[in-house]
Formats: C-alpha cells, sequence, structure tokens
C-alpha cells in the first residue's frame, strides 16, 4: 500500500472521529449550559431538612436564626457516592461545575475519541494487513507529512484542552474577599478539627460515627462524623488546612475540593458551597492506620442557621458582630479527641 | 543483514572450548555472563512478582466487600496472634507499601532491565558481553539483598504494628516521626541497595552501548530495543541519586536527629515530595521505556517491515526522558502549589503525550501494509499498543491540575498507572517473553497456551482496572482496607477480575514448565523472515560467549 493512501485513510478516519466528537459534544453542551445560571448565581435555596425563610444570605450576615441547630439530614445521593455511580459527583460549587463541565465535554470526548480512533486503526491493520489479506510487505519506514501530521494534530487537541484547564486554575485561585469567613481544618490521627478564628475561635473536634451509628442517623457508613465542620453556604469560605502529626488532606468530591494538610504549613483555599446541604468527603493523604477512619462532613446551611449555629458553642461571637453573651455549651462538641473504634 | 563469519551462524559457536562453562556454584553465584546474569534477574523478577501479586491478592479480597474481613487471618499468618484492629489496619498499609515497591523496583526494574537488557543489549549491538561483567553481577546481588531488607521489614516493629506502612511514596513525615521502629529503615535501606544495584547497572549499560558497538553499527543504527535501554539508563543514572539522598534524609531524620522534612527544625515535608517525585516520575518512565523498545522489535518482526519513522521512535523516547525530568510536580498538585507551578506543570505534563502520540502511530504505521503475522507476542504487543493507549488518555486527564484536584489520591489514578504499568509494562515484559523465550531456553513454549494466557490476562486486568476509573470518579480515596457501601459493587467486580487474572497466571507458568519439560528445540532465527537483529543469527540458546569475531554492520542495513 502507498503511504498516499494510508494519509488518505487517516483523513477519513479523522473526519469520523471528529463527527463523532462533535455528536458526543453536543449534548453535554446543552447539559452544561442549562446547569450555568445556578452556578452563576449563588441562590441559597432552603432545604427540605432545614426549613427556613431567608432571602438572601449577604443581606443579612448577622442574623441570627431562632430555634437554635439541629444537624441536618442528608439527602440522599447528594453529597455522598451513589452506588455502581460512574461519573463525577454532582457538583455544588461553581468552580465544581466548570470542572465538571470541562471533564465531561472536553477531556471525556478527546479520550475517548483517542482510544476509538487508535483501536479503530488497530482493528483494520489487523484485518487489511495480515499476512493472508497482504502477503507481501510494503517497505515503507519514512513518510514525513505523516509524521508532522500526527506531531501536529496532537498538539491542536492539546490546545483545546490547555485554553478551559488554565481558565480552571484561575478561577481555582481567585483572590478571596477580605471578609470572606475563615475556616481552619486540621487534619490529626485519625480525626479532623474544625476552628472558627472568626467567630470566637472555639473548635469542633470531629470522629468517624462508630458501625452501625451512622445508618442509625441516616448518614451514609464510613462516611459519617459525630460532630460537622459546619459552613455558611452561598458565600466564599478562607478554607485553611493544616497538619498536626502527619500530611492528611481534606477532600470533598462533591465540592471539587481537595487540600492537603501538611504539618508546619498553611495552605489555603476558597470554599464556595452554592446551596444547603450536608457533604461527605475523605481524607485523602496517607496518615497511618486509620487513614480510612477519619471522614470530613461538611454542612452547608444559610447564614442565619449558621450563625444559629456557631451560638451554640462556647465563647462564640457571630462573625464581625460584637460579641454577646456566652451560649449554653449544652451542644459543644466533647473536648476528648480519642477516635471511636471503627469496624 | 549483519556479516558474521562461519562459525557465527545460526549452529552457533562449533569451538567447544568457547562454550566451556563453569561449575554450578561459581556459574550461578559468581556470574560474570551477561546471559546467567540476566536469567537471574529474570526468574528473581518471577519470583518477586509471584509475591507481589500475591500481596494484591489479599488487597483485592479485603476490598471485595465493606467492612475488613482478611487482615486479621493474614496477621495471625505473619505470627502476630491476636492482633488489635489498629495492627490490622497498618497491616493493611504494610500491604500497600510491599506491593508497590516489590512491583516497581523487584518485579518490573529487574525484568525489563536486569533481565531482557542484560540478555539482549550486548548481543543486539554485536558486543560478546556487557563492559563491566563483575558490576553486572554486584548490580544483581545488590537487588537480591534489597529485596531481602524488605522482607525482614514486615516481621519487625514499625509503628502501630510491624512493618513499614508509609506507602511506597514514603511521605515524610509519617515516614519519620510518623512511624517508629526498625520496620521502616528496613524498607529504605532496601530501597538503598536496589538503587546502588541500579546505578551500577546503568553505567554497565551506557559504557556497553556508547562503546562497544560492532563496527559499522552506528548510534542511528541501533535497534530501538537499546536505544529504549539507553535512554533508560540515563534516567536511571539522573534519578536514583536524588531518590538516594532523599531517602538518606529520611533516615538521618529518623535516627539522628536531623530535621530535614521537618517543619518544628526548620525542614519542609513537602520539600521530600518533591525530592521523591524528581526521581518518581522518571521512575515511571523507567518501567515503561524498555517495553516500547520491545514493541518496536516485535512489532516490526511480526509485520515484516522495518519500524516506521526509526528516528523519530528513537528521538520521541528521548524527548519523554527529557521532558520527564520536568514535569514531578504533577503528583503534588494538592500540596499547596501556587497557581504558575500548576499552571506550568499542566502544560509541561501535558506535552508529554505528544511524544507518546508519535509512539503509538508509528506503531501503527509499522503495522501498515505489514504482512502480520499474529504470533503470540504480536497478539500481546498489539495488547500492549491498546491498553498502553487507555492509560495515556486517563493521563491527559489527570494533567490538569484544576482537574486534578478532584482526583488526586483516589482510585482514578490507581486505574490510570495501572493501565499504563499492570496493563503497560507487564504486558510488555509477557510479550518481550513470548518473544525471547525459546531464543533465551533454546525450547518453545506452546504458542496456544500463550493465545489463551493472553485472553485470560486481557479479560482479567480489565474487569480489575477498568472499574478503578469509576471508583474514583465517585470520590473513593485509595489505600483505603474499607469503603462506603455505594463503592461496593465496582471494588467486588473488580475483586472478580483479579481472580481471572489469577488463572492465566496459572497458564502462563503451565507454559513455563511445558516449555521446558517438554518444548521442541527451537532454532536460531525461529520467527523467519522479519526477525533480523542480531540475536537471530545466533543459535537458541546463543552460545556461552558470543561474537568472539565481532559481526560488521554493513551500510545497507536497517534496523
Amino acid at each position: 500500500m502507498k503511504p498516499g493512501g494510508f494519509v488518505q485513510t487517516i483523513s477519513r478516519f479523522m473526519k469520523v472521529l471528529g463527527l463523532a466528537l462533535v455528536l458526543l459534544a453536543t449534548p453535554r453542551i446543552a447539559e452544561a449550559q442549562s446547569a450555568a445560571p445556578a452556578a452563576a448565581a449563588p441562590v441559597v435555596a432552603a432545604s427540605a431538612a432545614a426549613p427556613v425563610a431567608v432571602a438572601s444570605a449577604a443581606s443579612d450576615r448577622f442574623a441570627v436564626a431562632p430555634g437554635g441547630y439541629t444537624p441536618m439530614k442528608p439527602t440522599a445521593g447528594k453529597g455522598m457516592p451513589v452506588a455502581g455511580g460512574i461519573g463525577f459527583q454532582t457538583q455544588y460549587s461553581p468552580n465544581g461545575q466548570y470542572a465538571l463541565w470541562m471533564h465531561n465535554s472536553i477531556l471525556l470526548p478527546v479520550i475517548v475519541g483517542v482510544t476509538i480512533f487508535v483501536l479503530l486503526l488497530l482493528v483494520w491493520v489487523v484485518i487489511r494487513f495480515n499476512a493472508r489479506a497482504n502477503p507481501v510487505p510494503s517497505r515503507t519506514s519514512h513518510n514525513t507529512l505523516l509524521e508532522v501530521i500526527w506531531t501536529g494534530i496532537p498538539i491542536l487537541i492539546l490546545l483545546v484542552v490547555f485554553v478551559p484547564s488554565m481558565k480552571l486554575l484561575a478561577k481555582q485561585y481567585k483572590a478571596l474577599p477580605a471578609d470572606a469567613l475563615t475556616v481552619k481544618a486540621t487534619g490529626n490521627q485519625w480525626y479532623w478539627s474544625y476552628a472558627y478564628p472568626d467567630n470566637g475561635g472555639f473548635e469542633v473536634i470531629s470522629n468517624i460515627l462508630p458501625a452501625g451509628e451512622a445508618t442509625k442517623r441516616g448518614e451514609p457508613e464510613q462516611l459519617g462524623a459525630d460532630y460537622r465542620m459546619v459552613v455558611p453556604a452561598g458565600e466564599p469560605i478562607r478554607l485553611q488546612t493544616a497538619g498536626a502529626d502527619v500530611i492528611h488532606s481534606f477532600s470533598v468530591p462533591s465540592l471539587w475540593f481537595k487540600l492537603d494538610a501538611v504539618p508546619g504549613r498553611v495552605n489555603e483555599k476558597m470554599l464556595f458551597i452554592s446551596e444547603p446541604g450536608v457533604y461527605y468527603g475523605q481524607c485523602s493523604e496517607l496518615c497511618g492506620a486509620r487513614h480510612g477512619y477519619m471522614p470530613i462532613v461538611v454542612e452547608a446551611l444559610p447564614r442565619p442557621q449558621y450563625n444559629a449555629w456557631v451560638m451554640t458553642h462556647a465563647g462564640a461571637k457571630v462573625d464581625g458582630a460584637p460579641a454577646p453573651a456566652a451560649a449554653p455549651a449544652a451542644s459543644a462538641p466533647p473536648a476528648s479527641a480519642t477516635p471511636a473504634p471503627a469496624a | 543483514m549483519a556479516t558474521t563469519t562461519d562459525h557465527h551462524s545460526a549452529h552457533g559457536d562449533v569451538h567447544a572450548h568457547d562454550d566451556h562453562k563453569p561449575g554450578f556454584f561459581s556459574r550461578w553465584f559468581m556470574s560474570t555472563n551477561h546471559k546467567d546474569i540476566g536469567t537471574l534477574y529474570l526468574i528473581f523478577a518471577i519470583f518477586a512478582g509471584i509475591i507481589g501479586g500475591a500481596i494484591s491478592g489479599i488487597m483485592r479480597l479485603e476490598l471485595d466487600h465493606p467492612g475488613i474481613q482478611v487482615l486479621a487471618s493474614v496477621n495471625h499468618f505473619l505470627g502476630v496472634t491476636s492482633a488489635t484492629m489498629d495492627q490490622n489496619l497498618h497491616l493493611w498499609n504494610v500491604l500497600i507499601t510491599a506491593h508497590g515497591l516489590i512491583m516497581v523496583f523487584f518485579m518490573v526494574m529487574p525484568a525489563m532491565i536486569g533481565g531482557f537488557g542484560n540478555w539482549f543489549v550486548p548481543i543486539m549491538i554485536g558486543a560478546p558481553d556487557m563492559a563491566f561483567p563483575r558490576m553486572n553481577n554486584i548490580s544483581f546481588w545488590l537487588t537480591v539483598a534489597g529485596f531481602c531488607s524488605l522482607m525482614i521489614s514486615p516481621f519487625v516493629p514499625g509503628g502501630t504494628g510491624n512493618g513499614a506502612g508509609i506507602g511506597w511514596t514514603a511521605y515524610a513525615p509519617l515516614s519519620t516521626s510518623g512511624s517508629q521502629g526498625p520496620a521502616v529503615d528496613f524498607a529504605i535501606f532496601s530501597l538503598h541497595l536496589a538503587g546502588a544495584g541500579s546505578i551500577m547497572g546503568a553505567i554497565n549499560f551506557i559504557t556497553t552501548i556508547l562503546n562497544m558497538r560492532a563496527p559499522g553499527m552506528t548510534l542511528h543504527k541501533m535497534p530501538l530495543f537499546v536505544w529504549s535501554m539507553l535512554v533508560t539508563a540515563f534516567l536511571l543514572l539522573l534519578a536514583l541519586p536524588v531518590l538516594a539522598a532523599a531517602i538518606t534524609m529520611l533516615i538521618t531524620d529518623r535516627n539522628f536527629g536531623t530535621t530535614f522534612f521537618d517543619a518544628s527544625g526548620g525542614g519542609d515535608p513537602v520539600l521530600f515530595q518533591h525530592l521523591f517525585w524528581f526521581f518518581g516520575h522518571p521512575e515511571v518512565y523507567i518501567m515503561i521505556l524498555p517495553g516500547f523498545g520491545m514493541i518496536s522489535q516485535i512489532v516490526s518482526t511480526f509485520s515484516k517491515k522495518p519500524v516506521f519513522g526509526y528516528l523519530g521512535m528513537a528521538y520521541a523516547m528521548v524527548a519523554i526522558g527529557v521532558v520527564g525530568f520536568v514535569v514531578w510536580a504533577h503528583h503534588m498538585y494538592t500540596t499547596g502549589l501556587s497557581e504558575d507551578v500548576k499552571m506550568y506543570f499542566t502544560t509541561a505534563t501535558m506535552v508529554i503525550a505528544v511524544p507518546t502520540g508519535i509512539k503509538i502511530f508509528s506503531w501503527i504505521a509499522t503495522m501498515w501494509g505489514g504482512s502480520i503475522s499474529f504470533k503470540s507476542p504480536m497478539v500481546w504487543a498489539i495488547g500492549f499498543i491498546f491498553l498502553f493507549t487507555v492509560g495515556g488518555v486517563t493521563g491527559v486527564v489527570l494533567a490538569n491540575g484544576g482537574i486534578d484536584d478532584n482526583v488526586q489520591d483516589t482510585y482514578y489514578v490507581v486505574g490510570h498507572f495501572h493501565y499504563v504499568l499492570s496493563l503497560g509494562a507487564v504486558t510488555a515484559l509477557f510479550a518481550g517473553f513470548y518473544y525471547w523465550f525459546p531464543k533465551m531456553s533454546g525450547r518453545w513454549h506452546s504458542e496456544l497456551l500463550s493465545y489463551l494466557h493472553f485472553a485470560v490476562f486481557f479479560v482479567g486486568v480489565n474487569l480489575i482496572f477498568f472499574p478503578m476509573h469509576f471508583l474514583g470518579l465517585q470520590g473513593m480515596p485509595r489505600r483505603y482496607p474499607d469503603y462506603a457501601a455505594a463503592f461496593e459493587y465496582w471494588n467486588h467486580i473488580s475483586t472478580i477480575g483479579y481472580k481471572v487474572m489469577a488463572a492465566s497466571m496459572v497458564i502462563f507458568f503451565v507454559n513455563i514448565i511445558y516449555a521446558l519439560v517438554a518444548g521442541k528445540k527451537a532454532e536460531g532465527n525461529y520467527w523467519g523472515e522479519g526477525a533480523n537483529t542480531l540475536e537471530w543469527t545466533l543459535s537458541s540458546p546463543p552460545p556461552f560467549h558470543q561474537f568472539e569475531t565481532l559481526p560488521v554492520i554493513g551500510d545497507d542495513d536497517h534496523h
């Protein structure tokens, strides 16, 4: 077979591939577009589990909802893995939605397309150029044009990936407003502690729920924790991580968030949760025996409910507001740092 | 084709005194013969592979269902009766650590570089042996000593329980202040020994390839397998000393009060990760490049065509090697890198896809227009090209720093690197094994069993590793002995896949035993037309000393 024939066949393959890519991408783009407005406006919808009447989180940063705090019941399938799932979890942050769009509408079609293209070439070669079909081998071993093409086209494909990839990084590193709420998550062997320096500096210690207890509370086994990291929804949060002993990693898949908790340094990244809910994650850096038993539970609440939760802690104050009298410490977390026995 | 004198024809060396072999002990324990050392490396790699593979079997059984099921019995088997839950969970970390270290340092590297490299680099360049035969011997025995050190480690205290539970990456401070006891020191020392062996091996290969090529064999006439070994040797030579430095600093942090990786003394835990991955990323190319070389030889042989774009193929490997040194921090996207650093490493990492693409397309173009015979090595090689492509494209996903925030340290990463290693490098190893086994042993394996091995292995490994992508996207972190119920479905499928893969290994061993016991004698050039590198001018097995009269490579010879 002449090299020219090869080029022709390649270009035919490329056309088919391009068509396939377009077909794959079309419904996903539509899907992303319909999802986009929801992502753009930080809507704080009242969840069924914690019904409240709030207009907007931004309007009243200091409001404290009456009635104190009741832990929110998780919604099945929201903020947690679903049985037999094959894709990313649904995203509840604008950057997460952008990243998900980039993965599903750009990366996935590209990698599936490339793999199918290589597979088709292999199948074609096996059928067309086996010893029976083609007893006399050609001696072609060079074709400059072809080599330029298969160097150039991958570069073009990479450029298609490169642009949104850089955009995503820029979004993730966008500077936080100076008055953003700061929460500090510290990884310990083997539990998390969450400090709230803007709310009076109280600390919440979060241990895994013992086996069976999670089910009783309607939470997924292995993922439930006794006390949660509660944060306001719909506003940027300055989440800092640090390690107390070895490196841990604070990770919440449905918020597209992962940041290592390294001893001796404070890492910082923006966390923005679009709507109230309970979002589960797990420690994601090997940290010793119970690495698999220090889940992360983030509960996002509208500001007034968040403020009500804050006020359940001794010495707490609402972010920026003058310090009120100490609230009853009834539901304050225990000082004990002993992890609950697992399994 | 190479011009050889008569007595180096396919009938082998007729001078009996040239073929004098030393006694059993001197031959196998004090060996200076590159082919014997190669054989030792292959036997060692198979032995280590059985242990590493058995460990992954334990892990897959444990992960079959949520909860902790088998770790207590494994602890019991290792001599720890009535282990606490924490000791059992620590054992899990010991298993993942041992699996990683064994497969990387004591299976893939010895098989690829020590085994096939030692066997065929000298022959393919028309040299009588390696440049430093005694150093070659030390390289091997240091690897064995390293393996012994690693095998002692699970039986001595390592913190929460016996053994080093630090992951193959040995991140500080888990590997320093986080793990008291000698187990971690044994594990680290094993890397020192194996690393020293590999550095010596690299020096040996570079010297051999640069100085001992037969007359007329210019660098641009060398077979691509030799090219791949040359690039690999340079990567080893440049990367391993960095690992040696990093783990020596671990040892001194652990035992002598230094604080290189301890923030309380002015050190930095993340510095260890930079050093480790400066070695670690070239290391993954060290494991796959020799496989690239083998696949090139095999595809060319069975297509009965010279390799397409020979120079492009050779320099693509050089490019992969060079770029491989400047992408290390893509393993560290979540450690708190700055925006610019992440943008740079994202870009540099994506660039690697280009030379890798050149290799894939050149293999296909080599087959294009060929007259392909589907002998077992070719079937494995075609399997390699496809599986490596699958592993490669998920690498493009992981390259994106912003995307990686969600998949870093999840099963997606585990799936990705097993597609390029367990399905890429190991598939290449089997392709090379079936390609050269009759050459090395002088006896034929069963081609039927080889096809069967491939078919069962292909189904098994895809069942094991493809679902891991799903698990990772859903958020299942790696290095977990237990998991939420939602992850059970694909974990169960993966464990079924392991059992299928294990069955394929039985076929493999039956095939070897069959070949050694009842295999037909193999001729010198048993693949016939298309097999035209120098090893095919020798008998099977080659004479104990080959090329005492150097072959001369003519101007018109192709690679």
